[in-house]
């Protein structure tokens, strides 16, 4: 079942691929841009602020998405004993990190005229923050310890860990009373958000999509270039 | 019109903020990411160049270094 994920097969797709995902990266984003700052229409209570949402929301969505994704690789890694699950994780930590700065920094941007403050310590906010910790804490390990199995397993339990707040990331807005508003899109019920706001969200959602799994696909392929790197030495 | 564009009843200064700090952080990440990439694809160049015409030949056997190999020219 898992030779698909065997680092020569998926370096022969991942080495041609960053090229074309570059490409439809590009022409996603140029199309999310002008339907975000010009086709879309202000909100009629936060006005042209509104469009800020655009770059908030979809990183914060993939800065959880891909965080999920790397507990569901470690642990798999962890109980199928393959590494290649380790090194897809380590590879889409990067992009998780920089998107949950992104999706803080531009929460705070649009705090001060909604809010009137640049940060509230409210539980959505604060819970973003810990996560950014979660995975900075992820990467410094990767850094930290040389021992495959010591930074294996320790990695496992940081996401592991991480991943408990996840949930509480998500339904902080209803549990408690915070500054930030509850979700305007829902998979199960109706989205309170209109189709003219929903459709550049969607765009500029999939061309951040995008762009992390240019930086995962390069990340991978220095990963693996590292590791040939070492057995070159050992020739 | 274009005043109007960039100024946006007030809030331009925010969404522009907001819209630049995220793409300097995408560039950033990429521009870090890429110079990783290069420096180990040079590193990898430099090695191979090194072995003997018997190490060369065994390293050539395998697809990730002959992969990584017609990517130098790429780059």
């Amino acid at each position: 079942m898992f030779k698909f994920f065997e680092p020569n097969k998926i370096f022969l797709i991942t080495s041609k691929a960053p090229k074309y995902v570059m490409a439809i990266f590009i022409v996603v984003l140029s199309i999310g841009l002008v339907e975000a700052l010009i086709l879309s229409p202000e909100d009629y209570k936060q006005s042209h602020s509104v469009r800020i949402m655009y770059v908030h929301v979809p990183s914060a969505w993939i800065s959880l998405g891909i965080f999920s994704l790397i507990t569901f690789l470690s642990l798999s890694g962890y109980i199928f004993k393959n590494k290649n699950f380790f090194l897809i994780a380590k590879s889409l930590a990067p992009s998780g990190l920089v998107f949950n700065i992104v999706a803080l920094v531009t929460g705070s941007i649009w705090g001060k005229p909604t809010w009137g403050t640049w940060w509230a310590w409210d539980a959505r906010i604060t819970s973003m923050l810990i996560l950014v910790l979660f995975y900075i804490m992820f990467l410094l390990a990767w850094r930290i310890y040389e021992d495959n199995e010591k930074v294996f397993k320790i990695t496992t339990i940081i996401s592991i860990f991480g991943i408990i707040n996840v949930p509480i990331i998500k339904y902080s807005v209803d549990w408690w009373n915070t500054l930030h508003q509850p979700a305007s899109i829902n998979i199960i019920s109706k989205s309170s958000i209109h189709s003219s706001m929903l459709l550049p969200l969607m765009i500029m959602t999939a061309a951040f999509a995008l762009f992390s799994l240019l930086i995962f696909l390069m990340k991978y392929n220095t990963e693996l270039i590292k590791i040939k790197n070492k057995g070159l030495d050992r020739l | 019109m274009i005043n109007e564009f960039l100024y946006m009843n007030g809030y331009g200064l925010y969404v522009w903020t907001a819209f630049f700090f995220t793409f300097l952080s995408f560039s950033t990440l990429y521009i870090v990411i890429k110079i990783q990439y290069v420096k180990e694809i040079n590193k990898f160049v430099s090695k191979f160049g090194a072995l003997d015409s018997e190490k060369e030949e065994v390293a050539r056997t395998q697809t990730i270094n002959k992969e990584i190999l017609s990517n130098t020219q790429s780059i």
